[in-house]
């Protein structure tokens, strides 16, 4: 599978892909290949197996790096999902008796086939997560980062030490996160306004085209019965095979284009209102940290520990703001890019299907009544 | 991050793109898939023949082993596909002998798609030659039927629909060349059960009457001026055509006086015993009740193979047939769920759109709402066409073999009339016989006089055993042949809106394209 062309800077410093994965009933096992002229790795080119819940344990400490508040985190990638593949497989075999071989054959096909999508898929977004993290400039040099990229030995041992350090604090910040940035804390207002906004927008818009490419799916099924059971009748099924792959073919892509489209932004604007809850958050405490101050000049007591806190506090929102605001003006940026890119993909291939369509089904009706 | 002034230069996009290769299916060029068409199809030819010596499609790449099989009608095109060759007989050693034409070369993914299934039961079953003799020629009458105009007329639960039913002929047999007339639904029924008690006895195959619907008929009574009465009533209207349609190609039908009565006359005498709660018709029903038990427990001494094969073979497509219309009412039903979550995908994407507040991109987006919302409609029209020209197709079919069943088992049920009489006679001889032993002259010839009656009742058994056998052949191979024409346009019809609807997809997402090129 080729790997994505990502922020890629003129740097090639460090190179990471997917090339390999293997799929053991739920489990995913990714071959994570790293190759690097940075001298701070032990090795110039090499592998690592990692699971899916590695990936989120490398992107969870992120998160909670106080340094990378200011920061967008790429979103996590979500975890590998058969179970739409596999109930439909239990429902066939299930079903098997009531269908001729052809038919069955033809559907079990069919369903190894969305098994491989579902599992390129997969693996498609995780390594889109680590070549993210790769190009930009501060995340690539993270320390733990580069043990996840690195370490040899199984990471799960690390990975619970983690979970019970953060714990509880990080689910509780995540909940307590949307109620806060709707709890009217003034900070950029109107792009916050539009971050919340356009989210469940977003969000719909990816429910409602993941229903149509079901749709355009199940219609393809249909085709397969059909076809299936007009052998036995007439010979002219051989059209409505065609036919079948017609739509699944529209399915597929539709998936991979618009779908894909909006999941993935739905995710990235989720990781950029976390960026402004934090923001909100290092105001809430500066804030907080000038009432400590007056509340200490009041009582002349203890004002150099109050002061210099206050003016921690402000550094820091000073530097979240900034860093803030580049990486929300680079954000709406990749985003008109992609959305511009994958909009017309989307339509050159709709056109291009329509044209082979049109040419293929031409071809069966010419057949058809020269007979 | 450095220059956020400018928008970042394309290669920074982080969305994947595929290549072709990696499409989920394995991409063929266009002219590669054509190829395969007619070279599958003489691949498939070849295929079958090898396998159960089936007959082909008459294509041209094959054409002089064909002309040396089968009896050359030039007027009947599909002579062939009513015939089979068994798989003993020496046709098929001829077929094997000319040897595999050079259009097979290892395609695999077609062949492995359309090898056929070994052994299964196929709809041609038959090595004698007597059928293909029917003449084409009866079968296209010049006279064309048009159901139209649906109107309702009264109120209340006494309302019903009109509709105009139009005649255009050249024929003779009518007064006029162009006429039309107002019918009701229970007038047709009323035709087909006096069709049905006169023909389908001696082996006419009559179509079915469209069902009757007491739920949808109410809906429209009551003045449902809704989206499904008005289906309903459509649905209705263009069955009823189909039905007329049907009625003409049947030999015998379109003479009758009470057809010539329906078409022309403008006063109809309403028939009342059509009702569906109706005294008649729970009579009917108790009837067709008898008559599956009856047929359950005759069994009949079958001397002619063909007739057993037929049965066989209408059991055997009865089953299919039933099995595509469900299917196919599954894809009706996916395909307006399709266009249902087509349009509210539509919806929210222009919502998007009016959120976003990139300018170019939220024009884009608000565009992509307007083509996905004229996809919609393509979707509903196409649903449209499935179910009017395919599944209604399919039912019509379903209740057709319904009727060929039917004429078979009144074949059954002349055999056992002709073999009752037969037993009768023998009993009364046997009585005679014993009677010519005692000394009562009357009796004997009483005895006498029931025995001549019943000889020729037995003959008259035989001749119309004959008769109905005889009719059914005919009947059947007309059958077919209108099968496989009918079922050859209907697809024909239905790929063309396949291929309308597509065409309409390409002018939308050309339309499309310029605006998602223009965002910037």
């Amino acid at each position: 599978m080729r790997s994505v062309s990502v922020d890629l800077n003129s740097d090639a410093s460090l190179l990471i892909d997917i090339p390999d994965a293997l799929c053991e009933r739920d489990k995913v096992k990714f071959t994570v290949h790293t190759k690097t002229t940075l001298s701070s790795f032990q090795k110039p080119e090499f592998s690592v197996p990692r699971q899916h819940e590695d990936f989120i344990w490398l992107h969870d400490s992120l998160v909670e790096t106080e340094d990378y508040a200011g920061l967008i985190i790429p979103p996590a990638p979500p975890k590998p999902d058969f179970e739409s593949p596999r109930e439909k497989m239990h429902k066939l075999g299930e079903g098997e008796a009531t269908m001729t071989k052809e038919e069955y054959t033809k559907m079990k096909q069919e369903l190894e086939a969305e098994y491989l999508a579902v599992f390129k898929k997969t693996v498609q977004v995780h390594e889109i997560f680590l070549q993210r993290l790769s190009s930009h400039p501060n995340l690539s040099k993270d320390r733990n980062f580069q043990i996840f990229l690195e370490y040899d030995q199984d990471l799960s041992v690390r990975r619970k030490n983690a979970k019970e350090m953060f714990g509880g604090f990080f689910k509780n910040m995540v909940k307590s996160a949307d109620e806060f940035l709707i709890s009217g804390v003034k900070v950029g207002l109107q792009e916050k306004m539009f971050l919340l906004d356009y989210y469940s927008k977003i969000k719909d818009s990816t429910t409602k085209a993941e229903k149509m490419t079901r749709s355009h799916k199940n219609i393809a099924d249909d085709y397969i019965h059909i076809s299936a059971t007009l052998n036995t009748i007439l010979y002219y099924y051989i059209y409505f095979i065609y036919l079948q792959r017609l739509e699944g073919r529209v399915a597929s892509d539709q998936e991979l284009k618009l779908t894909e489209l909006l999941r993935y932004y739905m995710r990235d604007i989720q990781a950029a209102k976390d960026l402004l809850y934090r923001r909100a958050r290092a105001l809430a405490n500066y804030e907080n940290s000038n009432k400590a101050l007056d509340k200490a000049r009041l009582k002349s007591k203890d004002v150099p520990q109050a002061e210099e806190h206050q003016q921690l506090c402000l550094r820091k929102f000073d530097k979240l703001s900034e860093s803030g605001k580049k990486e929300l003006t680079n954000f709406k940026g990749r985003r008109v890019v992609a959305f511009r890119k994958n909009l017309i993909e989307m339509a050159e291939l709709e056109i291009k299907h329509a044209k082979n369509n049109v040419t293929l089904l031409q071809g069966c009706i010419d057949l058809l009544k020269s007979n | 991050m450095a220059n956020t002034a400018r928008d970042p230069p394309p290669e920074q996009t982080d969305f994947q793109e595929l290549e072709d290769e990696e499409d989920l299916f394995p991409e063929l060029t266009v002219t590669q898939e054509l190829q395969f068409l007619p070279s599958t199809l003489s691949l498939y030819q070849v295929d079958r023949e090898e396998e159960d010596g089936h007959p082909t499609l008459s294509t041209n790449s094959n054409g002089p082993k064909q002309d040396s099989l089968f009896d050359d009608d030039p007027e009947d095109l599909f002579a062939e596909a009513t015939e089979e060759v068994s798989l003993d007989s020496p046709e098929r050693d001829v077929l094997l002998s000319d040897g595999p034409s050079p259009a097979i070369t290892p395609i695999t993914p077609p062949i492995s798609i359309i090898t056929p299934r070994i052994g299964h039961d196929d709809m041609f079953t038959h090595s004698s030659f007597d059928e293909i003799e029917e003449e084409e020629g009866s079968d296209s009458l010049d006279i064309h039927i048009s159901v139209s105009d649906p109107e309702k007329v009264g109120d209340g639960m006494n309302a019903y629909m009109a509709y105009k039913v139009t005649t255009r002929t050249s024929m003779s047999l009518f007064k006029q060349n162009e006429f039309s007339v107002k019918r009701r639904f229970s007038d047709f029924l009323g035709l087909h059960s006096k069709l049905a008690s006169k023909y389908l006895h001696i082996g006419y195959i009559v179509p079915p009457a469209p069902e009757k619907s007491i739920v949808g008929m109410t809906k429209v009574k009551v003045g449902k001026e809704d989206q499904s009465s008005n289906e309903f009533v459509e649905k209705r209207r263009s069955a009823l055509e189909r039905y007329d349609d049907r009625k003409q190609t049947n030999p015998v039908l379109p003479k009758d006086p009470d057809v010539l009565q329906f078409l022309e006359s403008s006063d109809l005498p309403r028939a009342v015993s059509t009702q569906a709660l109706s005294s008649a018709g729970l009579l009917r029903m108790v009837n067709k009740a008898a008559d599956a038990v009856n047929k359950m427990t005759i069994k009949m001494n079958e001397s002619d193979a063909w007739f057993e094969e037929k049965q066989q073979h209408f059991e055997n497509l009865d089953v299919q047939l039933r099995k595509l219309h469900v299917s196919v009412e599954s894809l009706v039903c996916h395909r307006k769920e399709l266009s249902v979550n087509t349009a509210q995908f539509a919806k929210s994407a222009a919502m998007l759109g009016n959120s976003e507040d990139h300018t170019a991109l939220s024009r884009a987006l608000s565009q992509l709402a307007e083509v996905e919302e004229k996809i919609d409609q393509l979707h509903q029209d196409q649903a449209n066409a499935d179910f009017y020209l395919f599944s209604e197709l399919l039912g019509d079919y379903v209740r057709l073999i319904t009727a060929v069943k039917g004429v078979f088992d009144h074949r059954i049920k002349t055999w056992q009339k002709w073999q009752d009489s037969q037993v009768l006679l023998q009993k009364k001889r046997e009585a005679e016989a014993k009677l010519q032993f005692t000394n009562k002259p009357d009796k004997l010839q009483q005895a006498k006089d029931e025995i001549k009656e019943l000889e020729e009742k037995v003959q008259q058994g035989e001749r119309d055993f004959e008769q109905i056998s005889k009719t059914i052949r005919k009947e059947v191979s007309r059958f077919e042949r209108e099968r496989v024409k009918d079922f050859q346009t209907i697809i024909i019809k239905y790929l063309e809106s396949l291929v309308q609807t597509q065409q309409q997809l390409i002018k939308y997402w050309e339309a499309f394209l310029p605006e998602a090129k223009a965002i910037s």
